[in-house]
């Protein structure tokens, strides 16, 4: 059970990180450009990544990079390393090549649904008054499109975001079963299939105590970028 | 259309709420004839319609896949789950090539067992669409008929209602609907899985899904619960449960049905996923994740129509159920009008 919840946090942490930060940076941008041609490729292409089924994402990329072009494996973790119980592929490159893959699959859903909320949420921060202001001020539009604009753009974007780091280990079943990478997905599906209680148990277990820590983690964020929640402690109150 | 020759017969105008329902009624029974059919020709909802060419591709494409799967006994040149119609000389035929073996000719070519992948796809898609609905009905009748008494019970019962509801939205749905798949699996014993596995997999996709609808309604009858037809209603001596259902249900559906649109395409993609997971319809009644999970297994061999055709009509009706669903909402909303 450990060892494939290791293997399978070795797929989600890059993931899951370079999600947060590319879908950040992409919707900023679409939002920034927002008639750009670059941006509205970006946009149409993230509706077809909305409707478009996890598996057949993966089934996809293993078709195009695995099949077509035979740079990258299809399935497996290629070589690994053992750190003191916890096996990983970062340090080989076998390891590497075969992350990529399940890595983007995992990711490109998520990141097209943060890209948009980014997208939208930004655009809605920017027609506000106090951006014009800023504008009207003289601030340079570094300073107005990410000092002012960005910070409130966040709130909503970490609320999903942890929602989404969530649904990120349930997508971890489908991509494990893909690319049958040996994580805790794949485990929980074979465990479906042959009807065995106890490791589906424990499996639930574990998620329902990752999407606990997740939510709270997600409450303390809140504090750290909005200062309206931190009022509460005022004199008077 | 002749919208003005249809809509004269109805001068007066109708106050907002019986045209909500009417304009609901006729979406629901848009392709069949109808006494509502003025009506929603005159309505705002057509209009919008007409008004976005996406939407129209997304309802002819819709329709298309509705049509060809409800036929599909007639409409296939061979019927798959018929072992005694197949040829096993004419496996693995490339589209739109004649067999080495046979000369025959398929349109989409074959699988391995030598099962017209056009075949297949309509009575797959016909499964997947079964399950859907059905998965969105019944999910739709468990979170209205909960959503609608914790609202208008309050209390008790919707504390616990929406405690479990809470609970439920924390999990990913997909994961529940795994979950739901697992346990049920369990009871049943090993030589029926296959047969009901159908209905299992109804069951716990719309378990997975209620608890949408169950919120949408809990807030919308919060808000009628107050109004002052319900309170007429009530001092009339009428019970509960009819208030619920005659009065209060009308005037929540809106919302919901717009939901149940968007919950269309999220039902059939999760079917989809379970069964390409391999947990969901067996291989001798493939639906289309089955199809696309079976296909994926010859993309190294190089067979690869085996698993792109699937693989698009799926895509293909996940996307347009959404862009209607999109639609739906934005024509429902009359903030964007």
């Amino acid at each position: 059970m450990l060892k494939t919840c290791a293997s399978a946090s070795v797929l989600m942490i890059p993931s899951s990180c370079s999600t947060s930060t590319s879908s950040l940076a992409l919707g900023v941008y679409t939002a920034l450009r927002r008639k750009g041609f670059v941006a509205t490729t970006i946009m149409t292409a993230s509706l077809i990544g909305v409707s478009l089924p996890t598996f057949l994402i993966g089934i996809t990329l293993i078709w195009i990079f695995a099949v077509e072009l035979q740079w990258l494996p299809s399935n497996g973790r290629g070589e690994v390393i053992d750190l003191g119980g916890w096996t990983t592929g970062f340090l080989t490159d076998s390891g590497r090549a075969s992350l990529i893959l399940p890595a983007i699959t995992l990711g490109l859903y998520q990141l097209t649904l943060i890209m948009r909320l980014v997208r939208s949420e930004m655009l809605e921060v920017l027609r506000t008054d106090y951006i014009k202001f800023a504008r009207a001020r003289g601030l340079p539009a570094r300073a107005v499109n990410f000092g002012h604009a960005l910070k409130n753009t966040l709130i909503p974007v970490i609320t999903i975001t942890g929602l989404q780091l969530g649904s990120i280990v349930a997508f971890a079943i489908i991509t494990e079963t893909v690319f049958q990478w040996p994580g805790v997905g794949l485990m929980f599906i074979n465990a479906i299939n042959f009807v065995d209680i106890p490791v589906m148990a424990t499996y639930l277990m574990l998620i329902a105590v990752f999407f606990v820590l997740v939510n709270l983690i997600v409450d303390l964020l809140y504090f750290a970028v909005d200062p309206r929640l931190r009022v509460e402690r005022a004199p008077g109150k | 259309m002749s919208d003005e020759t249809l809509g004269s017969g109805q001068s007066s105008v109708p106050q907002s709420s019986a045209r909500q329902t009417a304009n609901d009624t006729g979406e629901v029974i848009r392709s069949e004839p109808a006494t509502a059919l003025a009506r929603f020709f005159d309505s705002d909802i057509w209009y919008s319609f007409t008004r976005s060419p996406v939407t129209i591709v997304a309802a002819l494409l819709v329709l298309i896949i509705l049509v060809a799967s409800a036929f599909a006994p007639w409409l296939s040149p061979q019927d798959p789950f018929n072992p005694a119609t197949l040829n096993l000389l004419d496996g693995f035929t490339p589209p739109m090539e004649a067999n080495q073996f046979t000369g025959s000719v398929y349109w989409l070519g074959t699988d391995d067992q030598g099962r017209d992948i056009f075949s297949t796809i309509l009575y797959g898609s016909r499964i997947s669409l079964f399950v859907g609905v059905s998965a969105v009905l019944l999910a739709m009748i468990i979170g209205i008929v909960l959503g609608l008494v914790a609202g208008y019970r309050g209390g008790w019962a919707d504390t616990i209602i929406m405690r479990i509801a809470d609970v439920q939205l924390t999990f990913p749905s997909i994961l529940i609907a795994l979950l739901v798949f697992g346990i049920v699996r369990g009871i049943v014993p090993p030589d029926m899985r296959n047969d009901v596995a159908i209905w299992i997999l109804i069951v716990s996709i719309a378990l997975s899904d209620w608890v949408q609808y169950a919120r949408t309604v809990r807030g919308a009858t919060l808000v009628e619960r107050n109004k002052e037809y319900v309170q007429a209603a009530r001092v009339i001596g009428v019970k509960p449960f009819p208030i619920m259902m005659k009065h209060v249900l009308p005037n929540v559906m809106g919302p919901v049905l717009v939901i149940a649109t968007i919950g269309l395409a999220l039902a059939i993609i999760a079917e989809a996923t379970l069964s390409f997971l391999g947990v969901g319809m067996p291989k001798t009644t493939p639906s289309l994740g089955t199809l696309i999970n079976t296909g994926q297994d010859f993309l190294f061999s190089g067979e690869w129509w085996i698993l792109l055709f699937p693989a698009l009509t799926l895509l293909i009706l996940a996307l347009s159920v959404n862009l209607l669903g999109d639609w739906l909402r934005d024509a429902l909303n009359p903030k964007l009008r």
